[in-house]
């Protein structure tokens, strides 16, 4: 389950994928937009994608995870467009045999996105708009 | 000459004041070159080029790596997902 959203992302959606006989843990990762951002107040974010190549980054995450780990199932799904506070804005997640591996691979998985997929995200504060990096 | 046509998002996007470049360009060219040539033909990206990465085919290239006119190109300025 590999997608870019503009509408909000469905969290129950992403359990019942991950949902196996097979997996005996499951590991999911949600990021949410915080109200603030090194002591400046925020009030939304607004989400930018290079769609394909950020769709074929993420098919490549999820497929060194499943080389890496012996995982069941992954997903990873990230929202385009505004979300406002406390909405969802990613979802990494790993269904595997045992725990272990669900959580490295999960580990993997957000870390590998926020590091490479062409997603960007601006900031909406008091004082104006700013694109933010991930690589300050 | 050959045309180059290089996709821009966010922070280039809205600096170059559009989401694509073409350039019209001599072969042979490569990642740098089509870097610095940006930085010649739109100033305002200049400042922010050097923590760009290049996308051919929508995998990162490396400086020295070859570009052809029929690539689809973009500048990847640093990454904010997640």
């Amino acid at each position: 389950m590999i997608a870019l959203h503009d509408e909000p992302l469905d969290l129950a959606a992403v359990h019942a994928y991950l949902a196996s006989p097979h997996a005996g843990g499951e590991v999911v990762f949600t990021g949410t937009v915080r109200d603030n951002h090194e002591g400046h107040a925020v009030s939304h974010l607004d989400f930018e994608a290079y769609g394909e190549m950020a769709l074929a980054q993420m098919h490549d995450i999820a497929e060194a995870m499943r080389q890496r780990w012996s995982v069941t199932k992954v997903a990873l799904l990230h929202r385009v467009g505004r979300v406002e506070v406390g909405g969802l804005c990613v979802i990494v997640g790993v269904s595997a045999p045992h725990r272990a591996e669900a959580f490295e691979a999960c580990r993997y998985g957000i870390d590998t996105l926020k590091r490479d997929v062409a997603i960007w995200k601006r900031e909406t504060t008091p004082d104006g708009q700013f694109w933010q990096s991930n690589h300050p | 000459m050959d045309a180059y046509t290089i996709r821009l998002f966010a922070v280039l996007r809205e600096k170059a004041g559009r989401d694509q470049l073409t350039l019209e360009l001599a072969p042979p060219q490569t990642v740098a070159s089509l870097k610095r040539e940006l930085a010649r033909a739109c100033p305002p990206l200049a400042p922010h080029l050097d923590a760009c990465r290049v996308a051919v085919n929508r995998a990162f290239g490396a400086d020295a790596q070859a570009i052809a006119p029929g690539d689809e190109l973009a500048l990847i300025p640093p990454v904010s997902g997640g």
